[in-house]
C-alpha cells in the first residue's frame, strides 16, 4: 500500500467524511444522460448502491482535485458539477459554455478545454476565476479532447470535418488539421505519449497519429466474427495500466477489442452489451468497465482472462465511467 | 425560363469561420460548382400547403439544406483550398430541365441536386454529363426508368418506406392489416407497393378498401372513418394502413377508427428519411443546426438534399485533385464510398440503382418511435438492403 493510501485509510478511520482526502471509495461512478444523475456501483458486490443527482444531461466526467472530486460536464446545463466523492453530492459548479460534451484539464487542473458541439468550437475555461478564457473555431461537432502531458498542446476531434485539430495552448491557434477516418470520436495516448490513438466511429477503425510528425502513421481495422464492417463503430478507448494494450469499445458490434499497442493487432475480443462506448479501468488494471449506451448497462471484464464477469443495469443512456477502488 | 442565381461566395463564409481556418486559407485553389434544379411554381411549397406539414412533404425549398451542408464542410474545404459555388435554377417543364442540364454540362458544372417530378427526372437526366442527385422524388419507377450511371437518389423510395413499416408491423405481431387507399394515381401505385410489402413480410390484408373525401351522404361508406373501419363487413384487424398521397384524410384517421387500433402509413406512424426528435447518433445536433439555419424543422427532403450535397463535397475532398464531373463520378461509384447520415450506420449508394441505402425513422409526428431495419431482420450482404428493391429484383443495373 502506498503511503498516501495509508494516510487516507487512517483518515477514513478517524473521520469518515474527511472531504479533501477522500478517495478509495470502492465505487464506480457512471453518468446517466437521461436520469440527470451519477449511478454508484459497489466494486465488490457489483451492484448499484445509490445515485448522486447532477446538472442536466451529464456526460463526460473526470477526477479532479487530487481525486477528491469528480468533475462532470452537463450538456443541457452549460456547466460542470463538482461532486465530492466522500459526501456523495455536488459541492459546486463551474460554467462550461453551451452544450459541453467532452473536456480535458491542463496538467495543473486550472484550465478546462471543452468541446462545444453546437458551436463547432473548443472553449477554454479558467476554473479558478470561473470564466471563459478563449475559444478556438474547429470543424463541426467537436467531440474528443485530450491535453498533452506537458500541457502545451490540446487535441480535439471534429465528427463532421473528420479531422483531429492540433491546438497550441499558449496561443490558442490551430497548429495542424490532421484528416483521419469518418466521424472521429475519442482520443488516447500510448504509454510514452508518442502516439495519439483516435477512434473513427463511421470509419470502423482507429487512426494512430505520430505526435512528433502530426500525421497518421497507421490505421487499425477490426473484424468481429458474425458482425459486418458496418456494425463496427468504435468510440471509447483506454490504455491498459501496463501500456501494452489499448482497449477499444466497438460500439454496435457489442465487443471490446484488446489491441496490442506494439504490433497494433487485436489480441482478444470480449462480448459486452449494446453500443459499447465508455471505458474505465480500476487502479491495478485488472478490471475493465464497459458502458453500453444502447442497452443501458455496464459490463465488467476481467482483463487477464479477457472474460466478462457481470453485466448490470446502470441508468438510462449511460455515458462515462470512472472507477475509484 | 426563370433563372435565379445565388452564388454563395467563400469570402462571406470564410469571415464566419475565420480564426482557425485562416491557417489554410484558399489562395488559388480548385473550385467546383453545384447546381440546384427545382421546379418553378412548386405546389408543394405553397405556404398554405407547407403549413399543413403533412408527413414526408417538403417543409420549404431544399436550398437551406444545400447551404447548410456547404457551410458545415467549410473547415475541410478551406484546408483543401477548394472553393465551392452553388447555382440554383427553376424550371417549368421537363424540356426546360433537360436544356438546363445541357447548359450546365457545357458550362462545366461539377454536380447537380434535383428536386423535380419523377417524369422530369426521367426525361432530363440523360442530358447531363455530371453526377445528379435526386433529392425530391420517391417514386420507385424513377430508379428503374432513369437507370443512368450519373444519377443517384438520396431520398428513400416508396417501397423502402413501405418495407420499413412492414418490418415494424411484423416485429410488433400486428399482422392483420386493414388497408385504406385514396383515389389518386399516386395512391394506386403506392397501394400496389404496400400490398407487395404485406405479402413479402407474411402479413395479411384483412381488407383493402378505397376511401374518398366527400360530403355526399350517398358516399358515406367511402368517407366516414367509422364506417370504413367497422368490423361488420371485414372482421377484426390489428392495424390500419392508410395510403393517402394528399394527406388530409390520413391526418384525421387516428383515434377515429371503429376499433381501438393504431394507424400507420400516411397518418399515425409514418416512415421518414428524417424526423424531428430523433435523439441518437448525433441526430439532435444536425436537427438543431438545421433549425437554426432554416428557422424550421428538417424534413426528409431536406435531409436528402443535405446528403446529396455532402456526397458531392466528400467525393471532391477525398479525391484531392481538381474536382471535374468525371472524377467526382469515379469517387462516388467507388465500392467503399460511404457517408455519415446521422443515423448510426455507414450509408452508401447501391451498386444497381444508385439508391442511397439508409435506415428509416418511424415517426408519429412527435417523436421517433422505432427505426428500420428492425432487429432480427437478416440479409446475406447488408441488412439495409431489406428496405427497397434488392439487387436481384432490380431491372436497373448501372454498376459496371
Amino acid at each position: 500500500m502506498r503511503p498516501l493510501a495509508i494516510l487516507i485509510a487512517l483518515a477514513g478511520l478517524l473521520a469518515p467524511h474527511a472531504g479533501a482526502l477522500a478517495r478509495d471509495s470502492g465505487l464506480a461512478y457512471i453518468t446517466s444522460e437521461r436520469d440527470n444523475a451519477i449511478t454508484l456501483v459497489d466494486l465488490k458486490s457489483l451492484t448499484v448502491v445509490g445515485v448522486i443527482p447532477t446538472c442536466k444531461r451529464p456526460r463526460h466526467m473526470q477526477r479532479r482535485n487530487g481525486d477528491a472530486q469528480l468533475m462532470v460536464a452537463c450538456s443541457d446545463s452549460g456547466r460542470a458539477d463538482l461532486i465530492d466523492i466522500a459526501q456523495r453530492r455536488s459541492v459546486g459548479s463551474v460554467p462550461l459554455g453551451d452544450d459541453p460534451e467532452v473536456f480535458d484539464l491542463s496538467p495543473d487542473g486550472k484550465t478546462a478545454y471543452v468541446s462545444a458541439e453546437d458551436d463547432g468550437a473548443l472553449n477554454v475555461f479558467d476554473l479558478t476565476v470561473r470564466s471563459q478564457r478563449g475559444s478556438v473555431v474547429v470543424g463541426k461537432e467537436p467531440e474528443g479532447v485530450r491535453v498533452s502531458a506537458d500541457g502545451h498542446r490540446v487535441y480535439v476531434t471534429s465528427e463532421v470535418a473528420n479531422m483531429v485539430h492540433v491546438i497550441d495552448t499558449a496561443t490558442l491557434q490551430v497548429v495542424k488539421n490532421i484528416t483521419v477516418g469518418t466521424r472521429p470520436r475519442r482520443l488516447a495516448f500510448n504509454a510514452d505519449g508518442s502516439e495519439l490513438w483516435v477512434t473513427n466511429e463511421m470509419g470502423s477503425s482507429v487512426s494512430v497519429i505520430s505526435v512528433k510528425d502530426l500525421s497518421v502513421v497507421a490505421t487499425i481495422g477490426f473484424e468481429v466474427k458474425g458482425m459486418r464492417a458496418d456494425d463496427i463503430t468504435p468510440v471509447g478507448l483506454t490504455l491498459s495500466r501496463d501500456g501494452k494494450t489499448m482497449y477499444v469499445g466497438l460500439g454496435r458490434a457489442n465487443h471490446v477489442a484488446f489491441v496490442d499497442t506494439a504490433t497494433r493487432k487485436t489480441q482478444q475480443l470480449v462480448l459486452v452489451g449494446k453500443r459499447a462506448w465508455g471505458l474505465g479501468l480500476n487502479r491495478d488494471g485488472s478490471r475493465l468497465f464497459v458502458v453500453n449506451g444502447l442497452s443501458d448497462d455496464m459490463t465488467v471484464v476481467d482483463t487477464a482472462s479477457a472474460k466478462p464477469i457481470k453485466t448490470l443495469p446502470v441508468g438510462r443512456v449511460p455515458h462515462t465511467v470512472v472507477v475509484d477502488d | 425560363m426563370i433563372e435565379r442565381r445565388f452564388i454563395i461566395g467563400c469570402a462571406a463564409l470564410l469571415a464566419l469561420l475565420s480564426t482557425a481556418a485562416s491557417a489554410a486559407a484558399p489562395a488559388a485553389g480548385a473550385s467546383l460548382t453545384i447546381g440546384v434544379l427545382q421546379r418553378a411554381d412548386d405546389e408543394r411549397l405553397d405556404p398554405r400547403r407547407v403549413a399543413l406539414a403533412y408527413p414526408f412533404q417538403p417543409g420549404g425549398t431544399l436550398m437551406a439544406a444545400v447551404a447548410m451542408a456547404l457551410k458545415e464542410s467549410q473547415f475541410q474545404l478551406d484546408a483543401a483550398r477548394l472553393r465551392v459555388n452553388i447555382e440554383a435554377r427553376e424550371v417549368h417543364s421537363a424540356d426546360e430541365a433537360r436544356s438546363g442540364l445541357q447548359q450546365w454540362t457545357r458550362a462545366g458544372m461539377s454536380a447537380a441536386v434535383l428536386d423535380l417530378p419523377s417524369a422530369w427526372v426521367v426525361s432530363a437526366s440523360p442530358a447531363a454529363g455530371m453526377p445528379l442527385f435526386n433529392a425530391g422524388d420517391s417514386a420507385d419507377a424513377t430508379r428503374q426508368q432513369a437507370c443512368l450511371p450519373q444519377l443517384f437518389h438520396t431520398l428513400p423510395t416508396e417501397r423502402m418506406r413501405a418495407d420499413a413499416l412492414g418490418q415494424t408491423l411484423l416485429a410488433r405481431h400486428w399482422q392483420r392489416v386493414l388497408v385504406l387507399h385514396g383515389p389518386g394515381a399516386d395512391d394506386a401505385s403506392r397501394l400496389a407497393i404496400v400490398q407487395a410489402t404485406i405479402k413479402r413480410f407474411g402479413l395479411k390484408a384483412a381488407a383493402v378498401r378505397p376511401f374518398k373525401r366527400s360530403a355526399d351522404p350517398r358516399e358515406r361508406d367511402l368517407s366516414n372513418p367509422l364506417l370504413l373501419t367497422g368490423v361488420a363487413a371485414i372482421g377484426d384487424y390489428d392495424v390500419v394502413w392508410v395510403v393517402d398521397s394528399d394527406g388530409e384524410f390520413a391526418r384525421g384517421l387516428p383515434y377515429r377508427t371503429a376499433l381501438p387500433r393504431p394507424v400507420v402509413g400516411d397518418g399515425g406512424l409514418v416512415a421518414e428519411a428524417w424526423a424531428p426528435h430523433f435523439d441518437r447518433y448525433g441526430a439532435p445536433q444536425l436537427a438543431r443546426r438545421f433549425t437554426h439555419a432554416a428557422q424550421r424543422p428538417m424534413t426528409s427532403v431536406d435531409w436528402a438534399a443535405y446528403m446529396a450535397t455532402k456526397a458531392v463535397l466528400q467525393a471532391a475532398l477525398e479525391d484531392g485533385a481538381a474536382p471535374s464531373a468525371s472524377r467526382l463520378l469515379k469517387s462516388l461509384t467507388r465500392a467503399d464510398f460511404t457517408l455519415d447520415g446521422f443515423k448510426g450506420v455507414r450509408l452508401s449508394f447501391r451498386g444497381w440503382d444508385h439508391q442511397l441505402r439508409q435506415p428509416m425513422l418511424l415517426s408519429d409526428g412527435v417523436g421517433v418511435i422505432a427505426t428500420a431495419p428492425v432487429e432480427g431482420v437478416m440479409h446475406p450482404k447488408n441488412v439495409l438492403d431489406t428496405l427497397g428493391t434488392d439487387a436481384a429484383e432490380s431491372a436497373c443495373k448501372v454498376a459496371p
